[in-house]
């Protein structure tokens, strides 16, 4: 500390570089340990717990809701036998959701970041309607897309009267309706991190592309794109990870039936209907490693291993 | 891109945008909505939910648990989070991959695992749910974003004005309290700001530690199969004008604030 101190008033400049190194690391402790602690205690220690609760065996003779701890790998089988089907649902759902979302979120994070750099003003007012999302309950919005669907709602109604549905047809309840849900509620999570990332873009990139006679097409690929790449590896990790776990959208009290629904859903009504945990408890596992394994290999593969 | 290509640029991102607007509008435009038992089909235009949103009583509990569970989170998240901030950019110390791990980790974890793992450690403890449980569980999740936005301004933050405050013998404490502090508050702010917004709409986490306790999303999800009254519809409203013109006031200031700065 005394060196520290020393060389700090001898040459500020290279103070600075060293000087976190040298500082007390009881200091460290002090601001690090009580966050540290609650997330190791309400974090860490629960998923611990799922993956013992995932292993319990029933208790003999007992109530429903009432297991012992064990080491009943079967669990893991059974539910795979069970639910796969939901199981491959989520991970589809929320791999087309996320596709369409980038689809949707790219050219729109673009135009914000890029083209309106000249408006600062409508710039600003653009990022407030894609944010607006964020201040208004998600469940309520999900309602809203359910009713503006619904059977007797205006959408039926029109396709309908241009008999592109029949009459026993539904939008609500089917996957679509579900993919489409998912693919709204995360717009905005796929278009701020591509739009952080665009709205920095050196635009001298590109027209040097021009210059040396790329086509548009040839400057995007080579150029804006791998430019933009950490926001685009963001915004499909923000939508894919939640979406995948989602049970709001696929719940059939909103776009959902029984028919969509995902793993979210069964983790639910086995957790806090039939009091299945086990079953529940190796479902969430199940999910969490796939997505850990799944967003490795992503990241790994898309070269932005910092993203941290 | 030129000519063409710019054109229909513009026209995809005002459809775009109208498209992210329209469940907003609609819920809005249901708040006014003459309906008495369910909201779903407009029966003409009042301003009664507004004036009496408390008629449905359990819409306002809901709302009221609500806002003290995002402050108490909010807080203690805040709190913690800076502090983690803090010593991630100013100082060395081992275990620092684990640690940036324990905090990447919950924001790469679905909600349901969260949900579902804090609920088998309640179980398992014997801990009543209720509103402690929640906020234990939003406290959580809040905590790493927090990290990340403070940690963003602790970064850019200039070492030579601390260094300055201890050169003019300002102690440990008064450098922090009267420069590192204000210096961070932006930040800290903004982190707050974010902390609030996800613990009030949280629904997944807050499903499976609440008990019987209820939250606004909770009502609404549970609402949802019978029918919401347009009060809860006022609510999110008023919450959704609040939210904006708070951000509004921010964006403005931060431009004031720029500017002066530009100035000097």
């Amino acid at each position: 500390m005394a060196f520290g101190a020393f060389s700090s008033g001898a040459a500020p400049g290279v103070a600075t570089v060293q000087e976190g190194p040298r500082r007390k690391s009881r200091v460290a402790l002090f601001l690090l340990l009580p966050g540290i602690a609650y997330l190791a205690l309400f974090f860490l220690v629960p998923l611990i717990s799922l993956l013992l609760t995932s292993f319990m065996a029933p208790r003999e003779f007992g109530d429903i809701g009432q297991f012992d701890y064990a080491f009943r790998w079967e669990n893991y089988v059974k539910v795979v036998e069970t639910y796969l089907p939901h199981i491959l649902r989520s991970f589809g759902y929320a791999a087309i959701a996320t596709v369409l979302a980038l689809i949707i979120g790219y050219p729109l994070a673009y135009f914000i970041g890029v083209n309106l750099r000249r408006f600062p003003l409508v710039q600003a007012l653009a990022l407030v309607l894609v944010i607006a999302p964020f201040f208004i309950s998600f469940l309520l919005r999900t309602l809203a897309w359910k009713q503006i669907f619904a059977d007797e709602g205006p959408v039926v109604g029109a396709l309908n009267a241009l008999s592109l549905m029949g009459p026993g047809d539904h939008i609500t309840g089917t996957p679509a309706a579900v993919v489409f849900g998912l693919t709204y509620m995360f717009i905005p999570f796929m278009t701020l991190p591509i739009y952080t990332s665009l709205e920095r873009l050196d635009l001298r990139y590109v027209e040097a592309g021009g210059d040396l006679y790329a086509s548009p097409w040839t400057t995007f690929r080579t150029v804006t794109l791998p430019l933009s790449m950490p926001g685009v590896v963001s915004g499909t990790l923000l939508t894919f990870i939640p979406a995948s776990g989602d049970y709001i959208n696929a719940s059939r009290d909103f776009l959902g039936s029984t028919e969509t629904a995902m793993i979210g859903n069964v983790v639910e009504t086995n957790f806090l209907i039939l009091q299945n945990y086990p079953a529940a408890a190796a479902l969430s596992i199940i999910l969490m490693a796939t997505i850990l394994i799944l967003v490795g290999a992503y990241v790994r593969k898309s070269g932005t291993e910092d993203l941290v | 891109m030129r000519g063409f290509g710019r054109y229909a640029l513009a026209v995809y991102s005002v459809i775009a945008l109208t498209f992210i607007m329209i469940p907003i509008v609609y819920t809005i435009v249901f708040s006014f909505n003459d309906a008495r038992r369910t909201n779903i089909i407009w029966r003409g235009f009042t301003f009664d939910n507004w004036l009496q949103v408390c008629r449905a009583q359990d819409v306002c509990i809901a709302f009221g648990n609500s806002i003290i569970v995002a402050l108490v989170a909010t807080l203690l998240a805040t709190v913690l989070g800076t502090m983690i901030a803090i010593a991630l950019v100013r100082y060395r110390f081992r275990f620092r991959a684990a640690t940036t791990l324990l905090l990447f980790l919950p924001m790469a974890t679905p909600e349901v695992v969260l949900g579902a793992g804090l609920a088998a450690q309640f179980l398992a403890a014997g801990v009543q749910k209720g509103l402690v449980t929640i906020i234990i569980a939003h406290t959580m999740f809040c905590i790493s974003f927090v990290v990340v936005t403070v940690r963003a301004r602790v970064a850019s933050l200039d070492p030579a004005l601390e260094e300055a405050g201890r050169d003019l013998y300002g102690s440990p404490r008064q450098v922090f309290w009267r420069i590192t502090f204000p210096l961070l508050l932006p930040g800290i702010i903004a982190a707050a700001m974010l902390s609030f917004a996800l613990s009030f709409d949280d629904f997944i986490i807050t499903n499976f530690n609440a008990g019987s306790t209820m939250t606004f999303p909770k009502y609404i999800y549970t609402a949802a199969a019978r029918g919401i009254p347009a009060e809860a519809n006022v609510i999110a409203s008023a919450v959704f004008f609040l939210a904006i013109v708070i951000v509004i006031v921010v964006q403005v200031t931060n431009a004031a604030r720029r500017k002066r700065l530009a100035l000097r």
